[in-house]
């Protein structure tokens, strides 16, 4: 009778986090202490850490100090403005449908002859005389704005440990969701239009699954960089502290000036990424990047279209019109893919890659090693005479924060030549800095496919079936990477790391066998790209298939990027204590 | 079949030889349900329709005659490392996993299934396209196999 009893109580005390289960009694007599309770003394305890100081201004504390006691541990809020931020389109809204209703009648007020006579809301209010009522009213809706958005905000806390990143967020509906640091897909840091005119950054630490991120929204802009940096720096199981972490000092002494200088500086902290390795698109790149893209081939052969039925048929000539919203889609297709590649930037870090897109609403991701699946670099027909080249990857979550076709996302290059995409390769497949391997991969990407060049390719017979590629259709495996080379008219590229396969099979249909050809995939985690070669000799899939097998076993088994920097040499004598 | 796509050094598990009766009931259902869906055609009054339900009729019975090879063909095996499998006559498919890759084993009974004792086991893992599922295992060696395969992803465990 007593075990019943006493089991329970125990258990309830464990739900409740941080309450120490000393009077299981007294707990069991109250089951309603909801487990969001504990945390209000606990965040209390460090008001001044995270409350005040993206209150009072992110440059008027030091921004290391403010960055250690972000991920020290304790629970901390978020920046103040962060419910308004979240809602800002809702509340432009309603401000702009207040706006809409009042310009009849501002108009009316100020030019007084252009004589309105309609009716409106507002003209109604005024007519019944309930203007104080009214006034009341939105006082009070405004109250009670003000006083939801204080209550989410101080619900809304966010911890960083050693292990995990966890927020908890909510008033009546609870949500808690914790992250393991060694799981970290990436760190993006994204800038709406809106929050950077506060000053407001969001940091989203990015989970391998559909809709697996953990989202701080908003930080103070330089606080996010800083918190970044601190939960790489706990995630990559270094034990060397960060020296000097601090960004530059940002010049200027008044709040507009601040604002002004963040809103313009380059996305890259210059301390932290190595300049060399930087790839610019010039603005003309860019636009003839975006002109000979797929959309405009349709573009074109639309408009050829309708010219050439309109001279047989002048009547066709009302097709015109059906192209206007076609018209309108591809230009902002087009707008979009400029603004978003506008600024973009790309730069190895001592944990990982960053890339930065965007012009208005900017965002920059970091991605630690051993984060990208498979990279294929790929080359659209138009661009082939520029010579220029689109690198996209594969990884395991998904950012909130895509564009058109999440672009963002997996674009990783937008454009650039073969020395960019040789740049960008060495960055994104560190060990690519082998000049075989880079020799090899310049054979992929360019090279006609003569035999001796390193890969293997589709036999005279497989003509049948790759009419033009059969050539250059073929497999190469270096020691971290197998290669498939694909495409003689959209050539392509695809690199699939080892310790990053998932999987590996062969197939072998009806057409592929009277030819003693066959098919092997690679699987990786989904995304754009499929590793997939198609109609090479059986005897060679075979033998690519076992490589394969075996390298997605001893690749994944040594692999280490989970704690990417574990390795690395630390000054403190316990490092092998470290994982 | 000489030719077929094999790998050298193996000996195929294959599965439960009743998991031909399961695919065969199967087909019945949806021979049945297809022939039904060609009785519209017959009250529109079309001249063909007899020849629809035939063809439905005909691609069934062939369908059920290539069942038992079909079955034959699947197989698996846990090598050291990883488990392969394979399946598929027409369009033959041989697949590796690595057991650390693994990241949750599915078993699954259909009534069918469940009348004839035999399960489905799915391997999940980060990749969608992995796709390898055994079909028509006995009961209890689906849970044996399961619990064998938990084991050893846990002793090779990798990340992503």
């Amino acid at each position: 009778m007593t075990d019943e009893r006493a089991h329970p109580a125990p258990a309830r005390g464990r739900r409740a986090v941080g309450v120490p289960p000393v009077f299981p009694g007294s707990q069991a007599a109250l089951p309603h202490v909801p487990a969001a309770q504990p945390h209000v003394p606990a965040a209390n305890a460090h008001p001044a850490s995270a409350t005040e100081a993206p209150g009072g201004g992110p440059a008027d504390a030091p921004v290391t100090a403010l960055a250690a006691s972000l991920s020290d541990g304790e629970w901390h809020r978020l920046h103040p403005a962060s419910p308004l931020l979240k809602g800002g389109i809702a509340l432009l809204a309603i401000i702009g449908v207040v706006i809409a209703n009042l310009r009849e009648r501002l108009i009316e007020y100020f030019v007084p002859q252009a004589g309105y006579g309609g009716e409106d809301p507002l003209e109604l209010i005024i007519d019944s005389g309930a203007v104080g009522w009214v006034l009341l009213a939105i006082l009070s809706v405004l109250l009670v704005l003000v006083g939801a958005f204080y209550v989410s905000w101080r619900m809304h806390t966010f911890r960083i440990t050693d292990e995990v990143v966890e927020v908890r967020s909510g008033v009546l509906f609870r949500t808690n969701r914790k992250a393991r640091l060694d799981r970290i897909q990436g760190i993006n840091i994204v800038r709406p239009f809106f929050a950077r005119l506060f000053g407001a950054a969001r940091l989203e630490v990015n989970q391998a699954g559909q809709d697996a991120n953990v989202r701080l929204d908003y930080l103070a802009s330089a606080a996010a960089d800083d918190l970044r940096r601190e939960i790489l720096r706990l995630a990559s199981g270094t034990r060397a502290q960060s020296a000097g972490a601090g960004a530059a000092a940002v010049p200027g002494q008044n709040v507009v000036d601040r604002r002004v200088h963040e809103f313009l500086a380059p996305e890259l902290d210059p301390d932290a990424a190595e300049p060399a390795s930087v790839v610019k698109i010039t603005i003309g790149r860019l636009i003839g990047s975006i002109l000979l893209s797929g959309a405009s081939i349709f573009l074109v052969a639309g408009v050829i279209g309708l010219v050439v039925s309109s001279l047989f048929a002048p009547r066709a000539l009302v097709g015109f019109f059906g192209l206007v919203p076609v018209a309108i889609g591809i230009a902002g297709f087009y707008t979009q893919r400029f603004l978003k590649s506008l600024r973009y930037s790309i730069a190895g870090t001592p944990d990982g890659v960053r890339v930065g897109f965007g012009l208005l609403s900017t965002s920059n991701e970091t991605l630690p090693p051993g984060r990208i699946h498979s990279v294929k670099v790929s080359q659209p027909l138009l661009w082939r005479r520029v010579g220029w080249w689109e690198i996209r990857v594969n990884r395991a979550s998904q950012s909130s924060t895509n564009g058109a076709a999440g672009q963002q996302n997996t674009t990783i290059l937008p454009v650039g030549n073969l020395d960019d995409v040789a740049r960008v390769l060495r960055l994104v497949l560190p060990a690519l800095d082998d000049e075989t391997e880079m020799a090899l991969a310049t054979s992929g990407l360019t090279g006609p496919g003569e035999p001796g060049d390193g890969f293997t390719n589709s036999p005279t017979r497989a003509r049948v079936l790759r009419w033009f590629s059969w050539r250059r259709n073929g497999f190469a495996v270096s020691p971290t990477a197998v290669l498939l080379r694909k495409g003689a008219i959209w050539r392509e590229l695809i690199f699939v790391p080892h310790p990053r396969l998932q999987s590996v099979s062969i197939s072998q249909g009806p057409l592929l066998r009277p030819l003693r050809l066959a098919s092997v995939h690679l699987h990786t985690v989904s995304g754009p790209i499929s590793a997939e070669l198609g109609a090479i000799e059986l005897e060679a899939a075979m033998g690519l298939f076992g490589h394969a097998a075996n390298a997605a076993v001893t690749g994944s088994s040594s692999d280490t990027s989970h704690r990417w920097r574990s390795r690395e040499q630390a000054p403190s004598p316990d490092a092998g204590a470290g994982e | 079949m000489t030719n077929r796509l094999d790998l050298p050094g193996i000996a195929w598990r294959s599965v439960s030889p009743k998991y031909v009766v399961s695919e065969l009931l199967g087909l019945v259902v949806t021979g049945l349900v297809l022939a039904g869906a060609t009785a519209p055609l017959y009250l529109i009054g079309w001249d063909f329709a007899p020849w629809v339900t035939v063809a439905v009729v005909v691609f069934v019975l062939v369908q059920a005659a290539l069942t038992p090879r079909r079955v034959r063909a699947i197989g698996y095996q846990l090598r050291d490392d990883d488990l392969v499998f394979r399946r598929g006559v027409l369009l033959q498919r041989l697949v590796a996993v690595p057991y650390g890759r693994m990241q949750l084993v599915d078993i699954n009974r259909g009534p069918l299934q469940r009348a004839l004792k035999l399960s489905e086991l799915r391997f999940v893992t980060a990749a969608a396209s992995t796709g390898v599922t055994i079909p028509g295992l006995p009961e209890d060696e689906a849970e044996e196999l399961r619990d064998r395969l938990v084991a050893l992803a846990e002793s090779r465990r990798a990340g992503l």
